[in-house]
């Protein structure tokens, strides 16, 4: 089970994984076309493109989720043939995938022998895995308590119990997709460290991920992907990230976002003391109180699940306030007294929701019908007791075209469209009502590159319309690059406020992680 | 001394009428704790129930009733898991639709091989499952208390209610202390870590249905032909249901599952003892209360007396391969 060969030589002649002229369809969509492949051994190879490029795909196929249609995949320099999990766990490959495969309700222990009990009765298993796991513990500094229920740890222990399952079963390469989406920087760089220590022990690793930062840092190549096809390989020592992003993309991309200092003007959201409880009556927004000024953009930055999400479902009227006010240019709107999103949408406050798919549309509805969702009441789309089909057509084509959202047939169903064109149809909705406030949240969750440009440029665009925006983002770079102010959020408090132009990723990360902001501070000037 | 004698004969029904829930709770915990519904219990239960009665006649063994009971159980769990495990039913649909058909199928065959409007002949003595003499229950008999206890109370019954005490704790040291359990709780929590450690993910729910089966058929075998005598139409009258709230309440665990399996063979021997029975204060207890208890008591807990009962995740999705 645990084969241990190749510690760690530099320049190995034979490439632990070659992937040669892999191709794969889905129906009419061509994913893979003719992808090679190769990875060094004792190396970390980053795979970097677009969502939609064909990442995921290549790596689910050399995990045997997916079988290719035609190539061939050669591990070690052996032709190996991986018809599912099982032949690829044979072969040394591990993966820890972006949603993690761990049973919740399990202990660490658990979940790191299933599938390889060692045995019809667990008891002769156990006591050996909890060895070699205090072995695998010591060899990579993954600190873990073997009996610890997974579902109470860290995201961040978490994907280390995914690792941890990995290397049990020797695995000797190791594919992490997308492995930072749910980290805040600190645990993504512990994470890069842990990887680090794998290649020093000999391990390779393959990094999915389309943040370009994390490749420069961690890798030692890089190749790109681009609409399926795989388009260049680096030395991560010679590229940039403007190349890479060019070849992403392909085309020149403006990294960072060029925009002129902001004109802040009048209070228009003013938030006294403001909590929400979810539906379990748990807590999840303790005390905030902040305002926002027209002709700003308030960022809001923290960990996935820190009460970010119910603070702005409480401020577009979708979810009760428990305590607090919320005044709207000196209007009490405090959301759940008689005031709801359809009220807050009459007094111009546009929200376009985090999850694009469960509250923004409804994917099955045609674009046209996508467009009037939370409208559909305008006089202006009525004809009598009808809906005036005629006059939302040409109200969707006109923010289709205002909006560069392709295909620009109104028609066509939600579903339809790449998520990057289906989030410029939801903006296009809310923007174009002209509203006094706009309420985002992760305006670019599953946008490719190209669309998240041009996104930040409207939203900006609003900003220097003298509008107030309120911006919800678990992507500090994008927090850092729109944002005039950054308000940090953890266990749903709002801990502390950093101007954009002081605000740097060590800080905003060590507040994040529930850090004082004076001490965050503290900390940074130390180091 | 009579109060004495009057719970053990009320405990010692008790221990009859849990039995069949018991076997059947655990046989839904088998199929839901893999991620599959299962409200075909009661269909199951009746379908094995005439089987049982049916074949124990011909073949004039209560041994061969209950391998047919088993076999059609079994069969019926294969059709179940066929709709919602390999081609992704509703699973609600489908156990509805099972007990429908059970209900009508065990009629119309019963009312055409016997002719007796959908009951089986009256099963005589050979054909049936005889109460068991533990041993020195004889000689203990007449010892104050204790004899009673073992005498009345857990000698004398039938080899399925001791099969379904035992199976407790066996359901049990299955799902808690071997690979067969382990997987079969990930399977119902989280199908796709299942799948990436290279298990079948629907291999593992159709051994876990054929296991929920299998139970399932004892249970109608011992309505049949061990605490009846023969098959009789609806015989089951909502025990399957019953059994599933029983296991909801136990939280899908064997042991809890056991003592609300207690609880309602409680309630339901109490229903038949209290009849006719003048207590004071409220006079002659109407038997049709005692008789509504247990669903009533389901409603009362199910609303959140026992605290939040949190299903196995997956309970009722069908695994699909993400994309």
């Amino acid at each position: 089970m645990h084969q241990m060969h190749g510690t760690g030589e530099t320049g190995a002649v034979q490439p632990a994984i070659e992937l040669r002229g892999i191709d794969k369809r889905f129906g009419a969509v061509h994913a893979n076309k003719e992808i090679d492949l190769k990875v060094d051994k004792g190396t970390i190879h980053g795979i970097v493109g677009e969502n939609g490029a064909g990442k995921s795909t290549l790596m689910s196929i050399l995990y045997g989720f997916y079988q290719a249609d035609a190539g061939t995949i050669h591990v070690d320099g052996k032709l190996c043939d991986i018809k599912g999990s099982e032949d690829a766990i044979a072969a040394g490959i591990g993966m820890v995938h972006q949603h993690f495969m761990l049973v919740e309700t399990f202990s660490v222990l658990e979940n790191v022998i299933l599938g390889v009990e060692g045995g019809a009765v667990l008891r002769d298993g156990v006591d050996r895995a909890r060895e070699e796991l205090h072995r695998l513990e010591r060899e990579y500094s993954l600190d873990i308590d073997p009996d610890a229920i997974v579902g109470d740890l860290s995201v961040g222990l978490q994907q280390r119990v995914e690792i941890l399952k990995a290397l049990f079963r020797g695995a000797e390469i190791l594919i992490l997709d997308e492995p930072t989406g749910v980290l805040t920087p600190q645990e993504a760089d512990h994470l890069f460290r842990i990887l680090e220590t794998l290649k020093e022990q000999g391990k390779t690793v393959v990094l999915i991920t389309h943040k370009l930062r994390e490749i420069m840092a961690a890798t030692d190549n890089v190749s790109v992907m681009r609409q399926g096809a795989m388009v260049a390989h680096r030395k991560t020592a010679d590229t940039s990230p403007e190349e890479l992003s060019e070849l992403m993309v392909g085309r020149k991309v403006l990294l960072r976002l060029e925009k002129e200092q902001a004109q802040p003007k009048d209070t228009v959201l003013k938030v006294e003391n403001l909590c929400v409880e979810n539906a379990q009556g748990v807590r999840k927004v303790k005390n905030a109180s902040f305002d926002i000024r027209a002709g700003e953009i308030v960022g809001i930055a923290g960990v996935s699940g820190n009460g970010q999400s119910e603070l702005l479902e409480a401020l577009g009227g979708i979810r009760a306030a428990s305590e607090g006010v919320v005044e709207l240019n000196g209007q009490d709107v405090t959301p759940g007294k008689g005031v709801d999103a359809a009220e807050l949408r009459r007094r111009g406050v546009a929200h376009v929701p985090e999850d694009r798919h469960r509250m923004a549309m409804v994917t099955a509805f045609s674009a046209k019908e996508a467009a009037i969702l939370g409208y559909e009441d305008d006089p202006a789309y009525q004809k009598g007791v009808f809906l005036d089909w005629h006059a939302i057509s040409d109200a969707t084509a006109k923010m289709m075209s205002e909006f560069d959202v392709r295909p620009d047939n109104p028609d066509l169903k939600a579903a339809n469209f790449s998520g990057g064109n289906q989030q410029k149809l939801v903006l296009a909705r809310e923007i174009m009502r002209d509203p006094e406030l706009l309420l985002v949240g992760q305006p670019t969750r599953g946008v490719d590159i190209g669309a998240i440009e041009f996104i930040h440029k409207r939203i900006v665009a609003m900003r220097d319309a003298g509008k107030a925006v309120l911006l919800v983002s678990v992507e500090l770079d994008e927090i850092m690059s729109l944002a005039d102010r950054i308000l940090v959020m953890c266990d749903g408090a709002i801990i502390g406020e950093v101007a954009a132009s002081d605000a740097n990723e060590r800080v905003l990360g060590l507040m994040m992680a529930g850090v004082d902001p004076s001490e965050a501070k503290a900390v940074e000037g130390q180091s | 001394m009579e109060n004495f004698e009057l719970v053990i004969l009320l405990l010692d029904a008790t221990l009859r009428t849990s039995t069949p829930l018991i076997l059947a709770a655990l046989a839904g915990m088998f199929s839901e704790r893999s991620g599959t519904i299962n409200l075909a219990l009661e269909g199951m239960m009746l379908g094995g129930a005439f089987s049982a009665a049916a074949v124990a006649f011909y073949m004039d063994d209560p041994w061969i009733g209950l391998l047919a009971a088993i076999a059609t159980t079994i069969g019926l769990s294969l059709l179940h898991g066929f709709a919602c495990i390999t081609h992704k039913g509703n699973q609600v649909v489908s156990g509805m639709a099972i007990n429908i058909l059970m209900s009508g199928l065990t009629a119309l065959v019963g009312i055409a091989l016997f002719a007796q409007g959908g009951k089986t002949p009256a099963l005589d003595k050979a054909a049936r499952f005889q109460p068991i003499t533990l041993p020195g229950a004889e000689a203990v008999k007449d010892v104050p208390i204790i004899g009673p206890i073992y005498f009345e109370l857990l000698s004398g019954h039938n080899i399925l209610v001791y099969i379904a005490f035992l199976a407790v704790p066996a359901a049990w040291w299955v799902m808690y202390r071997t690979r067969f359990g382990l997987r079969l709780r990930a399977v119902g929590e989280n199908p796709g870590a299942v799948d990436t450690a290279g298990i079948g993910v629907v291999a593992m729910r159709y051994r876990a249905v054929i296991c929920s089966g299998v139970l399932v058929g004892m249970s109608g075998a011992y309505l049949s032909t061990a605490q009846g005598a023969s098959f009789l139409q609806d015989m089951t009258a909502g025990k399957g249901y019953i059994a599933l709230a029983a296991m909801v309440f136990g939280k899908w665990r064997p042991f809890p599952a056991l003592a609300a399996c207690l609880l309602f063979g409680f309630l339901d021997a109490a229903a038949t003892r209290l009849q006719g029975v003048v207590l004071p204060v409220i006079g002659e207890v109407p038997v049709q209360l005692v008789q509504a208890l247990p669903y009533v008591l389901t409603v009362i807990l199910l609303a959140g007396f026992i605290g939040r009962a949190i299903p196995p995740k997956a309970l009722g999705r069908p695994y699909v391969k993400e994309r």
